[in-house]
């Protein structure tokens, strides 16, 4: 290291550093910059002794003012639950007919259902309740399991085929795979099955043995003239709403495998107030009976 | 090609700070019509400010019933017979193109008409100057207190004390009258005087006051000279026959005594009228001197003329050796022809048509506005449910708006789809193929909404449809356009 010089020009003393004949002036940090370091420096030992702050090995310093972001939250989930304490009280005092007439009542019961809706429903029935193959569009005014008020709460309680004692059971047997029906018969029936709403079916098909094929396998649940039953989740085949498809491959595979989609049981899951809500969201989409 | 040029340090000359001090303005008293005119326009002005929030109009049963009312919790704006919804805040696009346009034409017509009587820190800065001419007494005295060294004696620091609590006081004032404007005015005095109004009342008023303390009772021209953008653009604004507060150099100049003046004359030689007595440059609140000709530190608040006009009737001269005039009529004078002066030319013309203009077109929109209104929101998800027995339904969120102060009934029809069928969810009304809903009073109310039509009959992609509503007593009408999508 070199000896510093003063530099002519600019009147500054250099640092002794030289790099190729290259001096550096002299250029300290600025004062008011220093002490604001040094303060920032004092800063942060405050901030470890009142805030949490060292990891250790099982746990962590909490600091002098025991501060918890999650308790923080904690406190404003609180505070916001109070908020709607009242309401959601009101909400849960009403009868579900009564709620669709009181405004007021509707509108709350229709955001709370749609934030609901929104966390829960919609990885299966969509972000808009527009379901997708296999999973019910529940816009529409046909029900698996009914589309009344008290039905709809029934399905979101206890769900489907969900394992729960009270859930709604009851499934499409698998004809093909177990044999029932050998293959010329299903393809016979499927065709039988699109008659019934009206689709074209295939040329010089078999009407009379499809009809024996339907009388004999699928009224017990669809009934005899294919109109379904609620109380069994079988859907009805004569009009134009379809679950998984209406065309005949997709026909072939739901008779050749049958047919049980899943939806779980809330009860437990969402409060009563919430799961009230949700119904009245799902029937005011548009489809309620 | 570049060159490097070796500069030798001890050739650069210092030229000093680029920073100048402010130098102190003691502004004269003085007395006259424009001094009468501008004490006659601040008792305007901040009477109107000050007492405005107090004025009461009414409106009916669970309206505000204040005159000016800026109403931000419930989104309205009040203005007498006008109320405002958010929505039309372009009403104030609309005032504030008038309010260019009166400035451009006060311009036009007189200078800096708004800088010297109008401008709030003008009125604000002279009622200041005011207060501590009453307290401090007249320039002179004032500047001998400033230059007073040594100790402060007892009456000095009670005279500045005294002037900085009146200060305090009316900039306090300012604040106070502010907050008003934007709640209920008697409640919040009430409130304020027992210490229950919100933090936010308190924390405004402290900003005012703060703002009104600095900018009328320190920073004064300052503002003005430096921070103000406006005189930097009436410069664009103004023209050679806009009328400015000048001095008549063609009269005044050559500066010389009353005595060596009545000399020259006597002897049939010229000699000018201004007789260098400085009681302009005394007079001024800015701290120019008017002689040197137009300049952007002068606002133009004439003060100067009743200072000048008092010196020339005590010499017995002619009054009005500055005045309001411009440089073309000097010119003319000195050529010996009389001064012309136009006020009604092209520039203030096509602004006061432009007014009037923008002035008629906002009163049209005033008067014709809609007191009930539609909006339509189609359901993006789905976009159309198709139904069982294969009809479609399209979904919508239909916001009816009541800007009416008080309830009323309105039917929903629909007209685009055939066949189609309308129904209001949570609707039972006895005319389900027109249902009726109830609106609130100034409000807003939001419906669910369902267009179901048949699919054989409207095959098209998209359809274009009217959603009407209709006032079953008034028989006002709305109606929006939206679009019944097929899947």
């Amino acid at each position: 290291m070199e000896e510093s010089e003063l530099d002519g020009v600019s009147g500054k003393t250099t640092t002794g550093h030289q790099w190729d004949g290259i001096k550096e002036l002299n250029t300290p940090l600025p004062r008011w910059w220093l002490i604001t370091f040094y303060a920032s420096i004092l800063w942060a030992i405050g901030y470890w002794v009142v805030y949490p702050a060292w990891p250790l090995l099982w746990s962590y310093t909490r600091g002098a003012l025991n501060y918890s972001t999650r308790a923080a939250v904690g406190v404003e989930l609180a505070i916001l639950e109070k908020i709607r304490g009242d309401k959601m009280i009101a909400l849960g005092a009403a009868s579900l007919a009564d709620i669709e007439k009181d405004p007021a009542l509707l509108a709350l019961a229709r955001a709370r259902g749609k934030a609901a809706f929104g966390d829960n429903c919609a990885p299966c029935h969509g972000s808009g309740g527009a379901g997708a193959k296999g999973y019910p569009n529940l816009n529409d005014d046909d029900w698996l399991w009914g589309g009344s008020l008290d039905q709809i709460v029934q399905t979101i309680q206890f769900g489907a085929r969900s394992g729960h004692t009270k859930t709604h059971e009851g499934a499409m047997l698998a004809f093909g795979k177990d044999g029932i029906l050998k293959r010329d018969e299903i393809g016979t029936v499927a065709n039988y099955v699109r008659s019934l709403s009206g689709l074209s079916t295939r040329q010089g098909y078999d009407i009379a043995a499809g009809a024996k094929i339907f009388a004999e396998n699928c009224t017990s649940c669809h009934g005899e003239a294919g109109k379904g039953n609620q109380e069994l989740g079988a859907p009805n085949l004569t009009d134009k709403i379809w679950l998984y498809g209406s065309d005949e491959a997709t026909l072939i595979e739901t008779i050749t495998n049958g047919r049980a989609g899943v939806m779980p049981a809330w009860v437990g899951r969402l409060d009563p107030s919430t799961i009230k809500a949700l119904a009245v969201y799902v029937h005011t989409l548009g489809g309620g009976k | 090609m570049n060159k490097i040029v070796q500069i030798d340090p001890d050739q650069v000359e210092d030229v000093g700070p680029l920073y100048a001090a402010r130098k102190n303005v003691y502004p004269q008293s003085v007395f006259g019509t424009f001094r009468r005119i501008k004490w006659g326009l601040m008792a305007f002005c901040l009477g109107v400010y000050y007492l405005l929030p107090f004025v009461r109009w009414n409106r009916g049963l669970g309206a505000p019933d204040q005159a000016v009312l800026i109403d931000l919790p419930n989104s309205r704006f009040y203005f007498f017979f006008i109320e405002l919804w958010p929505q039309e805040v372009y009403y104030f696009t609309g005032l504030l193109i008038i309010a260019a346009l009166t400035l451009f034409l006060m311009n036009s017509v007189g200078g800096r008409i708004w800088c010297g009587y109008l401008c709030p820190q003008t009125v604000w800065t002279d009622l200041f100057y005011a207060v501590e001419r009453l307290i401090e007494g007249d320039r002179r005295e004032r500047m001998r207190k400033a230059a007073s060294a040594g100790p402060l004696k007892l009456g000095r620091v009670s005279e500045i004390v005294l002037k900085h609590s009146i200060w305090l006081l009316i900039a306090w004032w300012t604040g106070g009258a502010w907050v008003l404007y934007f709640t209920d005015a008697p409640t919040l005095v009430k409130e304020l005087v027992t210490f229950q109004a919100p933090a936010i009342a308190y924390i405004w008023i402290a900003i005012l006051t703060a703002t009104t303390y600095l900018l009328a009772g320190f920073m004064r021209e300052q503002v003005c000279v430096y921070m103000c953008p406006w005189p930097r653009i009436q410069a664009a604004l103004t023209d050679e026959w806009a009328l400015n507060v000048t001095y008549r150099y063609d009269r005044g100049e050559k500066r010389m005594s009353v005595k060596k003046a009545n000399e020259l004359r006597a002897l049939g030689l010229p000699a000018g009228d201004c007789v260098d007595c400085y009681q302009c440059v005394a007079a001024c609140p800015t701290g120019i001197d008017i002689r040197n000709g137009p300049q952007i530190d002068c606002i133009q608040c004439g003060l100067c003329i009743d200072a000048c006009d008092n010196v020339m009737k005590k010499i017995g001269g002619p009054t009005r050796l500055i005045g309001y005039d411009n440089d073309i009529n000097i010119q003319r004078r000195m050529a010996g022809e009389p001064p012309i002066y136009r006020i009604v030319r092209p520039r203030t013309i096509i602004y006061t048509a432009l007014i009037a203009l923008v002035g008629g077109i906002m009163l049209y929109a005033l008067l014709t506005r809609s007191l009930l209104d539609i909006n339509v929101l189609h359901d993006r998800n789905p976009v159309a449910v198709k139904l069982s027995d294969g009809s479609i339904r399209n979904a919508y969120t239909v916001r009816l708006l009541n800007k009416r102060g008080f309830d009323r009934v309105v039917t929903i029809d629909v007209d685009g789809p055939q066949d189609a069928v309308l129904h209001v969810v949570g609707d039972d009304s006895i005319t389900p193929d027109r249902p009726m809903v109830v609106l609130g009073r100034d409000g807003t109310t939001e419906l669910r909404v369902l267009v179901t039509a048949p699919s054989e009959k409207n095959t098209e992609k998209s359809i274009p449809t009217k959603f009407r509503i209709t006032d079953i007593g008034l028989g006002e009408v709305a109606s929006a356009i939206d679009n019944f999508v097929s899947p």
